[in-house]
């Protein structure tokens, strides 16, 4: 041990393995605490779940211990300053703008996988995917004020009794915000299919829209679904566009251009406004927020069950 | 030459060909839209913010008064949070992927962890909201100040900071931990000295990646309460705050339209925020990344 700087030189050996073992000994109590230290900060992750679901579903009983639950879900009017609770018009307004948003989404996200995955060569390719990821990158704020101060002029010209707060507007914007997940993800679950696949067709004399549509669409279609599935959530759980584009009137109704509000919408209003803690309106956030909690998670079940079940392998 | 109708052949081919051609241009047209949209948004909120830009807008605080509103406080506050949620966050979160990564046997609490993060990751940021107003505004009594903020910040990213860790440390090949045991290294030492310098470009780009979504976030810091109106930095933890979103956010609700303005003049200054953390995460990524 020519490199022993700490001067070992001078002993014997026998002392020298007497004081490797000393150091071997101070290791091993390291070497047994690090991984349950570790563990512990895994742990906390599932602590946190732990404590979502804690303060919700207290909160949330809380609140049905004021207002009854049938009609919670059945009531159709949301009018929590006249003691009325119905969900349905929150949750029809959610629906309303996750519609929108996938009717702009689905065809635009597919397309642009489409494209970059089959159609575009390695240079287009490399320029276009980063522009698309700044699109997922802008803070929501940022999509909402761009909803409010420019779609909803333009699209007022188009459609003459559009309200200044909106729908369509806001659901537009929210399907933009989600079209670079979705041609991420369908473009991930694209480029997955082996290329042997294509050759194969391709050699047959199939055309590029051929084999796009009856090869790889076909075969990359449980990943599509999924992220069809996890981008249907995002827009379930979108709450800045909609809370500054989408207005604060609670509709049930399916008509675009009316102002409605969301689940998420109404989670914001309640907080930026002046109920006070402990409040029956107060509590009634957390009920939203447990509705909101149970559609997110079954989409997000849903897309793991996709891709899981249905996967191709090849 | 009686097998084959050329003339057939050309017949039939040339629609397919067409429809190809045509499907092509659609999916390029609808690529385009969405470059379209972020082209229309950078225009609009570029000549609308550019003129109100200027020294006194960053060093200045909000106003009603749309000519001397300022987004200092924004700024500061944002990086007051981002003190707290970096270094928890970060901490977190590595722990959390070396434990998945190298220590974790392939069992039920493994699993479970592994889907419960995936789960986590898609609870809207709104929930993470409530959850910090009850746990720590009102439970641990902290108060809407800067600390809520950041612990619920960190929590809101922690998901994304694990995955983009585990895959980092994923990446450092095998032979490298086996040549470090064959040295006589233990586990840990093989850990610290061998698997997280490897990893460490990785976990830095993920990190910084994680913390400028954190730094756009809105709406959870409305819950926990990030004041729209503050007059005063917030020169520590437990000191009452806003953040840049927030700011933005409160400009977009004034009925006085000259607001507009000054809420883009924000945009731009939290654009470039993201913007230079992102510049940073790739220049980590391109200068610090090996192939092995």
């Amino acid at each position: 041990m020519a490199s022993s700087k700490d001067g070992n030189k001078n002993l014997s050996i026998s002392e020298r393995i007497k004081k490797n073992k000393e150091t071997r000994k101070s290791l091993n109590i390291i070497e047994k605490i690090v991984p349950k230290l570790l563990l512990l900060c895994a742990i906390i992750s599932v602590f946190v779940t732990v404590g979502i679901l804690y303060t919700l579903l207290s909160e949330t009983f809380t609140f049905f211990a004021e207002v009854s639950i049938v009609e919670f879900i059945t009531e159709t009017r949301w009018q929590p300053w006249q003691d009325s609770f119905g969900i349905l018009s929150l949750v029809s307004g959610t629906l309303l703008i996750t519609v929108i948003a996938m009717i702009v989404a689905i065809p635009i996200g597919v397309a642009s996988a489409i494209f970059l995955s089959e159609y575009a060569t390695d240079k287009v390719r490399r320029i276009i995917k980063p522009i698309l990821e700044i699109l997922a990158g802008i803070p929501t704020v940022v999509y909402g004020f761009f909803a409010l101060t420019f779609i909803t002029p333009v699209l007022s010209k188009i459609i003459p009794d559009l309200s200044f707060f909106n729908a369509l507007s806001a659901g537009i914007v929210v399907g933009i915000m989600i079209v670079p997940m979705v041609a991420s993800l369908t473009e991930d679950a694209m480029s997955s299919v082996p290329n042997h696949l294509r050759y194969g067709a391709l050699a047959l004399g199939a055309t590029r829209l051929e084999v796009t549509f009856k090869v790889v669409l076909p075969a990359a279609l449980s990943g599509i679904i999924a992220s069809f599935a996890l981008a249907i959530s995002r827009a379930i759980g979108e709450t800045m566009i909609v809370s500054i584009a989408a207005g604060a009137t609670p509709k049930f109704t399916a008509d675009p251009t009316q102002s409605i509000q969301t689940m998420t919408g109404y989670i914001v209003q309640v907080a930026t406004g002046d109920a006070g803690y402990g409040t029956t309106i107060y509590y009634s956030i957390y009920a939203v927020g447990t509705t909101l909690f149970l559609f997110t998670l079954v989409m997000n079940l849903l897309a793991q069950y996709i891709t899981r079940r249905f996967r191709e392998e090849y | 030459m009686k097998y084959i109708d050329s003339q057939k052949v050309k017949k039939r081919m040339g629609g397919r060909i067409t429809r190809n051609t045509i499907a092509k241009g659609l999916f390029f047209f609808a690529t385009l839209i969405g470059l379209f949209f972020l082209a229309a948004l950078a225009y609009r909120i570029l000549t609308q913010g550019i003129g109100n830009l200027d020294w006194e807008f960053l060093t200045g605080f909000t106003s009603y008064d749309p000519e001397r509103a300022g987004i200092l406080a924004g700024i500061v506050g944002s990086m007051w949070l981002m003190l707290v949620t970096g270094p928890v966050t970060v901490v977190l979160g590595v722990a959390t992927a070396i434990y998945l990564e190298e220590y974790a046997k392939q069992g039920r609490l493994t699993r479970f962890i592994q889907i419960n993060l995936q789960n986590l990751a898609g609870v809207p940021s709104i929930v993470f909201g409530l959850l910090g107003l009850t746990i720590f505004v009102y439970v641990l009594n902290i108060g809407e100040v800067v600390l809520a903020g950041g612990l619920t910040m960190a929590l809101l990213v922690l998901p994304v900071i694990v995955v983009s860790s585990q895959e980092a440390i994923r990446s450092v090949p095998n032979s490298l931990r086996q040549a470090s045991y064959a040295m006589g290294a233990t586990k840990w030492q093989t850990i610290r000295r061998i698997v997280l310098p490897a990893a460490i470009p990785g976990i830095l780009t993920g990190s910084i990646l994680s913390l400028s979504r954190a730094i756009g976030e809105t709406a959870p810091l409305l819950l926990v309460g990030a004041s729209t109106a503050i007059f005063t930095l917030p020169s520590g933890i437990f000191d009452p705050y806003t953040a840049m979103p927030i700011q933005i956010y409160s400009w977009t609700q004034q009925p006085n339209p000259d607001f507009q303005a000054v809420a883009s003049s924000g945009i731009i200054v939290i654009l470039v925020f993201l913007l230079l953390m992102n510049s940073i995460a790739v220049i980590i990524r391109n200068k610090f990344s090996k192939r092995y």
